[in-house]
């Protein structure tokens, strides 16, 4: 439970994270929570050379009124994203699905730029933003620019961010009153999901995204498609791992996971629609 | 809910704190690790990345030029530093095969974790990068991880020995052979059922952590490690390494949990100090978590095919066993045992008259296996209170009737079991009415008609386990008869300093029990004083007397026991000097309170204070006798100690996904007179916990190449204060008649009557979809397979 040597710089700002990490190269890795990073190099199957620590980078850690939308900064720790007032008023998926990342510890620890960064399948609230259509807004040498969720996850672990690029906020719609339910389906309360499901409902539309069915977070459209062609909820259900494509491991085969995606959805759409 | 006896209250039976506790949880406590050892030299092992390989090439070189390391050796560079191979001290049969086994591997690996080359650096850092730069070039072979694969020596994985077969062991009861056969054959129920025993990983809080150092003259080597067996090890290192045994000690600073992992010698401890001498300098090693999952013993590991007959109306008639087991690749220092431990158990708590077991045990190529909390007697009971499931499901009857008509009755004790074995005492039926009781059984079952209709999404299900514990390791004759090698009993030192301070020094070998303050309150209850004037002195086998340590839930009813007995020979010694100070016959003083007083005339009188520094002084004791007021007492008890008890565990499952939930969780244990209650919750909480987590959470997965795939504990599900249930906890008090103190062990029962409660209500909930066994761990996954195969089965 060693890491592999590394060099560590602190950053105060994000403009000086950003040029710390551009002189160091591909070696190097922005360091917030550390739930995600810190474990891979204690069993060094991460071995940056150099860390760059945005932990105390104070001015991004905030949850704001932004009109339509919740500003979440990149450094809010997922705790205060699980109490936040503002976020249960306008958000409450989000703010609810906060309180199912990992234990307690990670909770105080973990950062919502983080999560969204390291781009894991597994995790709740990569998922649960993309399923509520939020938008990532990334600061790189030459200024910022927004990404959508729905365009930000390529692969496993891997996100449109560029090498040198920082996640610095986090914009999620007001949710409007929707119906929405979070569904995490663990063997411990602390683990990753086995499959989680995000879901609301407003009127005619919904949004689903599924918790480790693939190698990034998805949306089930087919579902969302279905309810709006006038499906039932149980026959939506049904098309819940069309789009996925569900790896087997010690928990669970693809067969096991399909199926509880199809379970899981259901009971996420009932639950939003009452 | 405890069924009290009329003993006076006093501090014996009171729920004091526990005095170990403000260390443990401020972090003040001082383990292994926390030793500061100026100038050691740090160790790193090469570990296998194989299963199965013959070694080809070590190429040191890169390592050796690395900063801070010191040296680099092959196990071949070390060969000649062994005296004898590491030690099983449990040769089950005369033919039993046993491969050499050496702290580091010479010629060909035999598990993923075993060690081809060691590194010494400066530092930990050091050390383990280094270990990165050493090049091992494998000639890999097939793995072996199914036992009945390993039986058939398609691949033979210790080329000396030929077979994959260590030994097969019966317990040949005279008269039963035959007779087995004919009650099988005249049965009017029968059961024959497959149970599987999954590999389970020990999980200690504190990983292994050793730290060998010379002294400077004369050539006296003092090993500190986490260890539960400082005695055992002593000896073991001195016969292993060629020290002679006068020159080791052996000290273990805290240790944080053992559950059997740390009874044992183990390749680290053999390397520090062998490192050590050569090098003139201390040694240290800190095992990292997944190494602990890879180098430190698993637990489990067994295929039990489980056969009962029965007469029509469910009176149990044969018990017949095959038991398969599974050593791993090695066998560590008890490891052929451990399935011995459960020999005489597969009858349980039953009246059975007859009784055949067989034993035999392979190796795999994956981590030895050995002692693990219960240590056979967790498997035994599974089987029998699996089977007795089976068969009331078979017969149409309730599970908990059926145990009622074979309960070994209260008046039946002390039982001579058709085992040999002598049952000291027990009162199943108690046990079992008051689970029942607090579990509100019958209410459960009427719940269930209601709920577990056709097409229920969530359907109810209550278990039980009755159990009885062999334990508190034990009369030495009867081990003898085991060919175990080594005795059952247990030494105790009581010492009244001047001032009337006691201490003792204990051969038990606490790591998280409470000793200290059980064996505390033991004295202040004999001599009179006050818990808090007692020292407990142990694990440091410099100033303990020789032990046995701690396993097998012994030290009460052994090692509590002889301190016990050493008191009262105290109060023999003091009774003495204070008939000659009161100028009393012996025989008219009476003790109590701590003092002696002439029967009728209290005012004649002399405290045990006033006795301890007569006695130190010495100026006016009676002719011939010895100064000091100490005793010393080794004690082999006349039996084992037989706690028992009845758990019973309500679940619900969801149908659609398998996932189980525990509703409710009763656990009543009897471990006869209860020295600190507090202590005996604590055992039975995490007894029960660690028997709950084989049933739903915890397995060691091996996949065909021989690699352990959830070697961290992000994977291997230990369970949570977040995933378990609250416990009703009852007691009935059943004291032992075997020794003085009407007590029983306790650290094991937990365990061991856990496991089939919870899985015998998995199955209760989902008999109504034709599902008849569920394998543990009985994870969301599994249960959902085993519903699909029942509802499958059903459609065709």
């Amino acid at each position: 439970m060693i890491p592999a040597a590394f060099e560590y710089v602190r950053a105060e700002s994000a403009g000086e994270a950003i040029s710390l990490i551009g002189q160091h190269g591909d070696e190097a890795k922005f360091l917030a929570g550390g739930h995600s990073l810190l474990p891979l190099m204690k069993l060094r199957l991460a071995q940056p050379s150099v860390l760059v620590d945005i932990g105390r980078v104070r001015d991004l850690s905030y949850i704001r009124d932004a009109g339509d939308h919740i500003a979440i900064g990149a450094l809010t720790r997922h705790m205060d994203v699980e109490t936040s007032a503002l976020l249960k008023q306008h958000v409450p998926l989000l703010a609810h699905a906060a309180g199912h990342v990992g234990d307690p510890q990670v909770r105080h620890r973990g950062t919502m730029g983080g999560t969204i960064a390291h781009a894991d399948p597994a995790s709740d609230l990569p998922a649960t933003t993309l399923a509520l259509g939020a938008t990532y807004v990334a600061q790189g040498p030459n200024g910022t620019r927004e990404i959508a969720a729905a365009d930000f996850y390529q692969g496993f672990l891997t996100s449109a961010l560029a090498p040198d690029e920082m996640l610095t906020e986090v914009r999620v719609p007001k949710m409007q009153g929707a119906g929405w339910s979070f569904q995490k389906f663990n063997r411990r309360a602390q683990d990753w999901a086995i499959v989680g499901v995000a879901a609301w409902r407003r009127n005619g539309s919904a949004g689903v995204a599924l918790v480790n069915m693939g190698s990034t977070p998805i949306m089930a459209n087919a579902v969302s498609a279905a309810l709006a062609g006038g499906a039932s909820v149980a026959d939506a259900a049904q098309l819940a791992a069309d789009d996925a494509e569900p790896q087997s491991d010690l928990n669970a085969s693809i067969e096991y996971r399909t199926h509880l995606a199809k379970v899981l959805v259901r009971r996420a759409l009932e639950e939003a629609s009452n | 809910m405890t069924v009290t006896d009329d003993r006076p209250a006093g501090v014996l039976g009171s729920r004091l704190l526990r005095r170990e506790d403000p260390a443990l949880l401020t972090g003040e406590a001082k383990y292994t690790n926390d030793l500061h050892l100026p100038g050691a030299l740090h160790l790193a092992l090469v570990r296998s990345p194989h299963a199965h390989a013959r070694i080809v090439s070590i190429d040191l070189s890169a390592a050796k030029a690395a900063a801070g390391v010191v040296a680099a050796y092959t196990g071949a560079e070390l060969a000649g530093l062994w005296a004898a191979p590491m030690p099983c001290a449990w040769p089950v049969t005369a033919d039993m095969k046993n491969p050499a086994h050496f702290p580091v591997a010479t010629t060909k690996v035999a598990y993923v974790g075993d060690a081809v080359a060691v590194v010494l650096a400066t530092s930990e850092t050091a050390a383990r990068d280094a270990v990165e730069l050493v090049d091992v070039r494998y000639d890999k072979l097939p793995a072996v991880i199914d036992l009945e694969d390993a039986l058939s020596d398609r691949v033979v994985i210790h080329d000396e020995l030929g077979t994959n077969k260590s030994y097969k062991w019966d317990l040949k009861i005279e008269g039963h052979e035959g007779a087995i056969d004919q009650a099988f054959a005249a049965a009017a129920h029968t059961v024959k059922e497959r149970y599987v025993q999954q590999r389970l990983l020990p999980m200690a809080m504190e990983p292994r952590a050793v730290a060998a150092v010379p002294q400077p003259f004369g050539g006296d080597m003092t090993l500190y490690s986490a260890t539960q067996v400082p005695h055992i090890l002593k000896v073991m290192t001195a016969l292993t390494l060629g020290i002679p045994e006068h020159q080791m000690r052996v000290v273990c600073p805290a240790v944080g949990g053992g559950f059997g992992s740390k009874l044992n010698v183990y390749a680290e401890e053999l390397l520090c100090v062998a490192l050590a001498r050569k090098h003139k300098l201390p040694v240290r090693w800190n095992e990292e978590r997944g190494e602990n999952a890879h180098a430190t013993i698993h637990g489990r590991g067994q295929i039990q095919d489980m056969e009962l007959a029965a007469d029509a109306d469910g009176r149990i008639t044969a018990v017949r066993v095959r038991i398969l087991g599974d050593m791993g690749a090695y066998l560590q220092l008890v490891t052929p045992g451990i399935p011995l431990l459960g020999a005489f158990l597969y009858a349980g708590v039953y009246d059975i008259p007859l009784y055949d077991f067989s034993c035999t045990s392979v190796f795999t190529t994956m981590t030895p296996t050995d002692a693990y909390r219960g240590a056979g007697r967790p498997e035994a009971t599974y089987a029998i209170e699996r089977a007795v499931d089976a068969l009331a499901d078979k017969m149409g009857i309730d599970p908990m009737e059926l145990r009622k008509r074979n309960f070994i009755r209260k008046e039946q004790f002390p039982y001579t079991a058709m085992t040999g074995l002598v049952y000291d005492s027990g009162d199943h039926l108690a046990a079992a009415q008051m689970a029942a009781g607090l579990a509100d059984y019958d209410g459960v079952r009427a719940r269930q008609a209601t709920q577990n209709v056709p097409g229920a999404k969530k359907r109810l299900g209550i278990g039980q386990a009755s159990y009885f514990e062999m334990c508190g390791l034990a009369p030495s004759r009867v081990l003898a008869s085991l060919n175990y090698s080594a005795g059952g009993w247990e030494a105790a030192t009581v010492r009244v300093l001047p001032t009337n301070k006691i201490q003792v020094v204990t051969g038990t070998s606490p790591h998280g029990q409470g000793h200290e303050t059980s064996w505390s309150m033991i004295v202040a209850d004999k001599l009179g004083v006050s818990p808090d004037d007692v020292d407990v002195l142990h694990s440091d086998t410099a100033i303990a007397p020789l032990g046995l340590d701690t396993y097998g839930s012994r030290s009460l009813p052994v090692g509590g026991v002889a301190i016990a007995i050493a008191c009262d020979k105290v109060i023999d010694k003091a009774k003495k000097i204070a008939a000659h100070q009161l100028e009393a016959n012996e025989d008219d003083l009476e003790f109590a309170g701590g003092t002696f007083s002439v029967k009728g005339t209290p005012e004649r009188s002399m405290p045990l204070a006033a006795i301890a520094f007569e006695a130190f002084t010495a100026h006016n004791l009676p002719d011939g006798l010895e100064p000091n007021l100490e005793a010393h007492v080794t004690y082999d008890p006349p039996n084992f100690s037989w706690p028992f008890g009845t758990h019973i565990c309500t679940v619900e499952i969801d149908v659609e996904t398998g996932q189980v939930e525990v509703l409710q969780y009763v656990a009543v244990d009897d471990c006869g007179n209860q020295v600190n209650p507090l202590i005996v919750e604590g055992q039975v909480h995490g007894g029960v916990i660690q028997g709950l987590a084989q049933a739903l959470f915890e397995e060691a997965v091996y996949d065909t190449e021989g690699n352990l795939k959830n070697a961290s504990l992000a994977e291997y599900l230990v369970p949570a204060a977040s995933d378990v249930p609250g416990l009703t906890l009852g007691h009935t008090i059943t004291p032992s008649p075997t020794n003085q103190l009407g007590v029983k062990g306790i650290g094991e029962a937990g365990t061991i009557g856990a496991a089939p409660a919870v899985i015998n209500a998995v199955v209760d909930a989902l008999s109504g979809l034709g599902v008849t066994s569920v394998p543990m761990p009985a994870s969301p996954h599994n249960v959902w397979k085993a519903i699909q195969a029942a509802q499958n089965g059903a459609s065709k």
